[in-house]
């Protein structure tokens, strides 16, 4: 193996276009900003996850919405998405971005209550970002191993809007939850999401999904993500409040 | 949707083993060249697939969500997939990306020839 090739496509100090586009951070996460309300916990120096990493089953999932009759760009579209991000999730599940906004490299803040009223504090890497599309990664810990990609293009006369999820459920716990009902959970999610995108933009459209497992195997060597579920590790964070709350009244 | 803005030659060297040739684009809109590409290259008797990133001249998140998939397929086919030609800024999103631990990458053909 080898880590010193030589490609012929341009000279070799010649950046690539879609170098700006891209995430240049490769180890630990960290948060630069921690918003006010927001619980900083499973993201500061976490690995992040990609779809090989994950334990579950592989699956894609595009959800998308025409906007029929909105005169917007695919562009306009991504930059009103990139800005009010957060403004498009259901309730009770919070998207603390960066300072800066959605821009590659940048590590946003998620604490998303789960069913059954499981709290759960997570981030997000933001691997890729262009004036079409952007791409949100997961850390270790998070419900799942992957990454989402939001976009806007262009068919047949319409700007269509779209999220599609490349992931597996990162560990055995999240993946019985998954099998139990939290793949409806998401998908419900990510239509509201659409959804509110659109109205934001004056357009009332059902959000199609397809849902298509890549691959239908659990990968067993990564059976040690357990360590770092997110949704255990609040959860006992939570339940240690009382604790902190003494220490910190003893001193 | 846009045209797709890549070609993909295929290459068979042994009978386990086929080169996938990439020059262009790797998006969203390359999937049904990239999958034309491996069935053209897939045959009882493969048990190699490279991909030679040496024409690579762009590539998005979609891309490398094609890249994935395409590996998940082989993988189940009882096939490999090796590469070479990235360039030191694609090598680093496959690092970032996880994608180099699934995937080995070599410096040249032979390189990867010699390991299938």
């Amino acid at each position: 193996m080898s880590t010193s090739p030589t490609p012929t496509n341009g000279q070799p100090d010649e950046q690539p276009r879609d170098a700006a586009f891209w995430s240049t951070h490769v180890t630990g996460l960290k948060v630069s900003n921690v918003p006010s309300g927001a619980l900083n916990l499973n993201v500061e120096g976490k690995l992040v996850n990609g779809p090989l990493q994950g334990f579950g089953r592989m699956w894609q999932k595009t959800y998308r919405v025409t906007l029929h009759g909105a005169s917007v760009s695919a562009k306009e579209v991504i930059k009103t998405w990139k800005e009010h991000f957060p403004e498009f999730w259901p309730a009770r599940n919070r998207f603390y971005g960066p300072l800066t906004g959605i821009a590659p490299g940048e590590v946003a803040l998620l604490n998303l209550t789960l069913t059954g009223g499981i709290k759960l504090s997570t981030g997000v890497l933001v691997l890729y970002a262009d004036e079409e599309s952007f791409t949100l990664m997961t850390p270790q810990g998070h419900i799942f191993a992957g990454w989402i990609t939001f976009s806007a293009f262009e068919e047949e006369g319409s700007i269509v809007a779209q999220a599609q999820v490349l992931m597996r459920a990162n560990d055995p716990i999240y993946e019985i939850g998954f099998r139990l009902g939290m793949y409806k959970e998401e998908d419900k999610f990510w239509q509201h999401t659409l959804k509110s995108l659109a109205a934001s933009m004056g357009v009332d459209e059902p959000v199609h999904m397809q849902a298509i497992c890549v691959d239908p195997r659990v990968q067993w060597v990564h059976v040690k993500n357990v360590w770092h579920n997110a949704a255990m590790r609040t959860t006992m964070y939570k339940m240690a409040a009382p604790l902190r709350w003494i220490r910190r009244s003893r001193r | 949707m846009p045209q797709a803005n890549v070609v993909m030659h295929t290459r068979r060297v042994t009978p386990t083993t086929s080169i996938i040739d990439i020059q262009g684009d790797i998006s969203a809109f390359a999937e049904q060249e990239l999958m034309r590409a491996y069935n053209e290259a897939n045959t009882p008797t493969m048990r190699t697939i490279i991909l030679n990133f040496t024409g690579l001249e762009y590539m998005n998140s979609s891309g490398i969500g094609l890249i994935v998939t395409l590996l998940i397929r082989i993988n189940r086919q009882k096939q490999r997939m090796l590469a070479f030609g990235l360039s030191e800024h694609y090598q680093h999103i496959f690092e970032l990306t996880r994608l180099n631990d699934a995937i080995k990458i070599y410096d040249s053909e032979s390189a990867a020839l010699a390991a299938a």
